[in-house]
């Protein structure tokens, strides 16, 4: 065999496993997206019901409390950064991080200081490279976060924001994660969780609701007791449900990242081929020609000597 | 007879959902019957176990839930129970929480030890 063929069913063998790799994780990712996707279903009942609650409270009474309160000079911002653990999802982290960095820059144009939460070891690396400070991070459960981990990643935040400012608290809390739209579309999004923006809430409740009128709620003890519970859980929940599109986002960008990978291999097999098509085709052309040259000059050279 | 729509919903999961005539749960200020028609409520709910009277098209019966934490909510005919942690009583595992109760005892954590009690009341009824 030629040398050059040799060299090109050495890439052909290899372009093929590496394609059976990208497509095993392909399939594997497809079936994991369908899990996650049920897990954001599973949980939508409680943060809904959750939501109208709070919404309740909020509207229905006059209790401030320091979750709901918009600070006159919010000086001290925490932004919570979700990203994933793993790569090979395309440009799933680098976009979640691009946004991240946006809403930084958005926030201290307006005179706000950032501390930086972060999930997931692909926003931790990113940091820890450019040497920024990190207030705290979690790794190790973003490809199926629980609503223990999401508790543990709200605790700090919520202790945070109901500290004073002046002693390290923050005013406001943000959350940057991947929005799971479809199976196609994942977009990173920026939100901000508190203080709660009533007039939004409570605007999308009654256009959801066709202008429901939001009954005068007995408070069980008291209002203030009510709303100190109910807002904690509300920001757990939150942070569990953008948890869990993360995670159905993060699989969606592996899957499709992994399938172009497949095609790709697939191309580049057949444009191989093709190529040790032609050097075979080259080889045998080649010899029979070296064997024909030769038969001549044989008979050529028996002329020459009768 | 009027019957009121119960919805018991964990973080993760909806736990049951039906029609009901009562439902008993503990608030932090003591026990809290629902009937149909109550006023609109919204509570803090402590640990413990949530009676739901079932009727209508979920059979006559009772529904025993073991509930950690959470709110009751009740507006329009409508209840919901959300809960951090909620486990119907036939769902729970006796001897799964009886070791967590000698375990929670002899390691004197107060919560875990709640929690297993919890579940164990709601599993033999004796409230």
């Amino acid at each position: 065999m030629g040398a050059t063929l040799r060299v090109y069913k050495r890439r052909i063998r290899s372009v093929t496993a590496t394609k059976k790799i990208t497509k095993a994780m392909e399939m594997i990712a497809a079936s994991r997206v369908v899990k996650a996707q049920r897990q954001v279903a599973a949980s939508t009942p409680y943060a809904s019901e959750l939501t109208r609650a709070v919404t309740a409270v909020a509207t229905g009474s006059n209790t401030q409390h320091p979750l709901t309160t918009e600070a006159e000079r919010p000086a001290r911002a925490a932004l919570l950064l979700i990203t994933s653990d793993r790569g090979l999802a395309g440009g799933y982290s680098s976009n979640v991080i691009k946004a991240a960095e946006q809403l930084t820059e958005r926030l201290k144009a307006e005179g706000k200081e950032v501390d930086a939460y972060i999930v997931g070891r692909k926003g931790v690396s990113y940091y820890a490279f450019r040497e920024r400070a990190v207030q705290e991070s979690w790794t190790g459960f973003t490809d199926s976060p629980t609503y223990a981990d999401a508790k543990a990643v709200a605790a700090p935040l919520i202790a945070a924001v109901q500290q004073d400012t002046a002693e390290g608290g923050v005013d406001e809390l943000h959350i940057v994660f991947t929005e799971f739209l479809s199976m196609m579309t994942q977009t990173a999004l920026d939100d901000r969780l508190l203080p709660l923006s009533l007039t939004e809430t409570a605007a999308a409740a009654a256009e959801g609701k066709d202008g429901e009128i939001l009954p005068l709620f007995e408070f069980e003890p008291s209002a203030e007791d009510v709303l100190d519970a109910l807002l904690p859980r509300y920001v757990e929940s939150r942070i569990y449900n953008a948890l869990l599109q993360a995670a159905a986002s993060k699989h969606a960008a592996t899957r499709r990242a992994m399938k172009s990978a497949t095609d790709n291999a697939e191309e580049l097999i057949k444009s191989l081929s093709r190529l040790a098509n032609a050097a075979r085709q080259a080889e045998i052309t080649q010899e029979i020609s070296e064997i024909v040259g030769g038969a001549s000059a044989l008979a050529d050279a028996t002329a020459g000597s009768d | 007879m009027a019957e009121l729509h119960v919805e018991l919903v964990a973080a993760d999961r909806q736990v049951w959902s039906g029609e009901a005539s009562l439902v008993v749960a503990r608030t932090s200020s003591g026990d809290i019957g629902v009937m149909p028609g109550h006023q609109p409520l919204l509570g803090v709910l402590q640990s413990g176990p949530v009676t739901i009277r079932t009727t209508g098209e979920s059979g006559d019966g009772t529904v025993v839930a073991a509930v950690h934490g959470g709110f009751i909510s009740f507006a329009d005919n409508k209840l919901s129970l959300l809960a951090e942690v909620a486990e119907l009583s036939d769902e729970i595992d006796v001897q799964r929480a009886e070791r967590a109760l000698e375990r929670a005892k002899s390691a004197a954590d107060a919560v875990a030890e709640r929690r297993a009690a919890v579940r164990l009341r709601s599993v033999t009824g004796v409230h």
